[in-house]
């Protein structure tokens, strides 16, 4: 099992490098998130521009299908160069849930914004006590005579502050942590009674809590079947974290070819780091944490392509122990450049960071491990 | 753990005890004492000791210090860290300090000494470079001696609270010819001599603790010199024995593991499978503690009866910074969601900070202490320490 790529996911592969490699240095990437809203416009239109944000979607939508690896290939990239923009929360979560669960009219209203990056999107699912658990929702959706009014809060959202429109999770029956009586709407960022409370993440990026306070929302504005949505999010979890992995796995070898370089080239007691056996066995740990995460996460992305059943349970099991190899690269890579591994300075402290936010989305390692020893 | 204590000794921890709870300031009670307080808001407790006549226990009487028995600094160790108060200046009170009374000549020791006791002169420490690394006897910054005085070229790095400094006491090559620990002198650098200038170096957390220091044409009067020139490393070392004992860190582990314990009750309900993950992992690592106070209290044991501890400073900073950092990693965790938050240097009212209170530094402690295994000779370093010291491999 090793995936060798088509023809026309080579091109998308060598198209993104050469984006990046020309427009996202990581000079750039600091600017980006120095700035007051911490994303950058310019940027999101190049990756329109090249075709990025249609690429996972459905070919009628301009995209190369959502079986295409497209997702994969990006993501990879888009960690080792540490993009902040919310390319997961409008293409992989949003347009995802759009296509899954959205009816026609939605589809063609949402998607094809999306895909000539014209609206940026987020999924507010998270509550201050769900933890990584989708069915503990508390907002509340109360049907009126021509849509819902909703009610409640949603925690820590990332890229709230960024996005047009959000799609939420709220209860339209059921108790606080029922699996059933979870729906899912579309509701514009300015909508009345909707408060957004911003503040920075640990990897640079913008999120916020949210308070609901009576936010009207239109029936033709609700996605999917009503009190459907936890199964609609489970299935778009296991898409998430099957990117999140290729994130991680672009961050793992981003370090690990930084760490090596500097172990080669940076002298202490007159020897090159790299000449001490610990290093050497630290580093090789490394490598080997490195191809395992690139295995799983192929064989999740592949799995999930194929449409195969045990998804579910593989993208757990991906998540945790890749979460747990990027944490262990991170830390390590970070040691092994000593001071400068603590600076703001250096690009290394900043992929720990992002790594230690992918390890909270969607749930961490201890999370996911049990989620993989439980399921069936 | 408590140590075995005569009557005489368990009425001095009372004592201890009740002076912390009654004077230790409510203003440096904030989040992270390490970086959200001023220069005078942290020198307030410094002030409140000297005044007590607590603020050096480390030293000989003869010098201000307390007079205290091995087990009594232990005592004082172990109460002030379990109450969290924020140590008096380590670059001053436990390293400068205790260089110049023991190798510092009269002059030097009048000077400095009571304005180290006091408060009054803050100290950084330049030992660190650019390209130094653990390797410390690497030192590249020249003192070239010109007439009555040194002309100092050169870079510190890593120089922890180096903003607030008035003096730098320095690592700087005399003879460039020597082997590198033989050509090495111990300088004291007023900060305020023209040519030292300050850079900021932000850290991941995105804190400002540690600074970059450039020396250009820093002329320092001979006087400043301690004891004899190249012989610097040899009180270099005498300097690092005393930052070492300093790592086992038992009371802030403590602090901060009952700290995780209050997040996972509160933040994982009991029937969350995770909860039980939690509980075992936070029983590791206080087993991992109490291992690590029962090897302090038999040293501490040892060396009342005046048996030299050697190396173990070693085996007590490698425990102590991986215990710490351990426990800096499952408080980030537990905090869930709110993990994403980093709060933003400097700290300030107006900035929000959302979660629940306890969780508001979780994220930049796990940054932070990264630096723990790095820093005052790197964890590899002190396995090599131990490797070749005590197993004389």
């Amino acid at each position: 099992m090793d995936i060798q790529f088509t023809e026309e996911q080579e091109l998308l592969r060598n198209s993104v490098q050469r984006l990046l490699r020309d427009q996202y240095d990581f000079a750039t990437r600091r600017k980006i998130v120095a700035t007051e809203g911490g994303w950058s416009r310019a940027q999101w239109d190049r990756f329109a521009e090249l075709g990025l944000l249609a690429a996972p979607l459905p070919e009628e939508f301009g995209g190369l299908g959502r079986r295409s690896l497209a997702a994969m290939i990006i993501m990879q990239e888009f960690g080792r160069n540490l993009v902040v923009e919310p390319f997961l929360e409008t293409v992989i979560l949003a347009a995802g849930l759009i296509d899954d669960v959205g009816s026609t009219a939605q589809r063609d209203e949402f998607l094809p914004d999306i895909a000539e990056g014209k609206a940026i999107w987020t999924l507010a699912w998270t509550e201050a006590g769900s933890r990584y658990n989708l069915n503990d929702v508390s907002t509340v959706a109360r049907k009126t005579g021509d849509g819902y009014i909703l009610a409640g809060a949603k925690a820590a959202v990332i890229g709230a502050p960024w996005a047009d429109k959000l799609i939420v999770s709220a209860r339209t029956s059921g108790g606080q942590r029922d699996r059933g009586g979870v729906s899912l709407f579309v509701v514009d960022r300015e909508s009345a009674g909707l408060h957004l409370q911003s503040f920075k993440t640990i990897d640079g990026r913008r999120a916020a809590e949210i308070d609901f306070r009576d936010v009207r929302v239109p029936a033709s504005r609700l996605l999917g079947n009503e009190g459907e949505g936890v199964l609609a999010l489970e299935a778009c979890r296991d898409t998430a974290i099957a990117a999140l992995c290729a994130e991680a796995v672009g961050a793992i070898n981003a370090l690990n070819s930084a760490t090596l370089g500097y172990a080669k080239t940076r002298k202490q007691f007159g020897v090159a780091l790299g000449s001490f056996q610990v290093l050497q066995h630290r580093m090789v740990d490394m490598f080997i944490a490195a191809e395992e995460a690139v295995s799983l996460m192929q064989h999740l992305n592949l799995a999930l392509v194929a449409q195969e059943g045990h998804c579910s349970k593989l993208a757990s099991g991906a998540k945790s122990k890749i979460g747990e190899a990027a944490r262990f690269v991170g830390e390590q890579a970070i040691q092994l450049h000593g001071g400068m591994g603590m600076s703001d300075e250096l690009n290394v402290g900043h992929y720990f960071k992002r790594i230690a936010a992918i390890n909270v989305q969607f749930g961490d390692p201890t999370y996911h491990l049990l989620r993989y020893a439980r399921a069936n | 753990m408590e140590p075995n204590l005569s009557s005489e000794d368990a009425a001095f921890r009372d004592e201890v005890r009740s002076f912390i709870a009654e004077n230790y300031p409510q203003e440096m009670r904030v989040p992270n004492p390490e970086t959200d307080l001023t220069k005078e808001q942290s020198l307030l407790w410094h002030r409140i000791l000297f005044r007590k006549g607590w603020i050096a226990p480390l030293w000989p009487k003869q010098y201000g210090g307390t007079g205290w028995s091995i087990i009594r600094r232990f005592i004082w160790e172990q109460e002030t860290s379990r109450a969290g108060t924020l140590p008096p200046l380590a670059f001053s009170v436990t390293m400068v300090g205790p260089v110049i009374y023991t190798y510092g000549n009269e002059a030097q020791k009048t000077q400095f000494l009571p304005r180290i006791l006091s408060g009054e002169d803050w100290w950084c420490q330049g030992y660190s470079e650019p390209g130094s690394g653990s390797d410390l006897a690497s030192v590249r910054t020249k003192a070239v001696r010109d007439g009555d005085h040194y002309v100092v070229n050169g870079h510190k790095t890593w120089t922890t609270l180096a903003q607030h400094a008035d003096w730098i006491f320095c690592l700087v090559r005399t003879d460039p010819e020597a082997t590198p620990q033989a050509g090495i002198s111990f300088l004291l650098i007023d900060m305020k001599t023209p040519g030292v200038t300050v850079r900021p170096i932000i850290t991941i957390d995105g804190s400002h603790e540690v600074n970059d220091v450039f020396l250009e044409d820093v002329r320092v009067p001979t006087e400043n010199l301690i004891g004899e020139e190249n012989k610097g490393w040899t009180y270099a070392k005498f300097l690092l024995g005393n930052e070492r004992t300093s790592m086992a860190g038992i009371g802030r582990s403590t602090r901060y593991l009952n700290r995780l314990k209050e997040i996972v009750n509160a933040e994982i309900p009991e029937d969350d499978a995770a909860r039980g993950e939690f509980v075992k992992d936070i029983a590791r690592v206080e087993l991992d503690v109490l291992a690590l106070e029962a090897t302090e209290l038999r040293i501490v044991a040892q060396m009342s009866r005046g048996i030299d501890p050697g190396p173990i400073a070693s085996l007590f900073k490698i425990r102590g910074t991986e215990i710490f950092q351990r426990i800096t990693d499952l408080t980030h965790r537990a905090i869930g969601n709110y993990g994403l938050a980093l709060r933003e240097h400097p700290p300030s009212a107006n900035i929000y900070m959302p979660g629940p209170d306890h969780g508001h530094t979780a994220s930049e402690k796990y940054l932070n202490s990264r630096k723990l295994s790095i820093y005052g000779g790197s964890n590899e370093i002190q396995h090599n320490i131990i490797a070749k010291t005590v197993l004389g491999l």
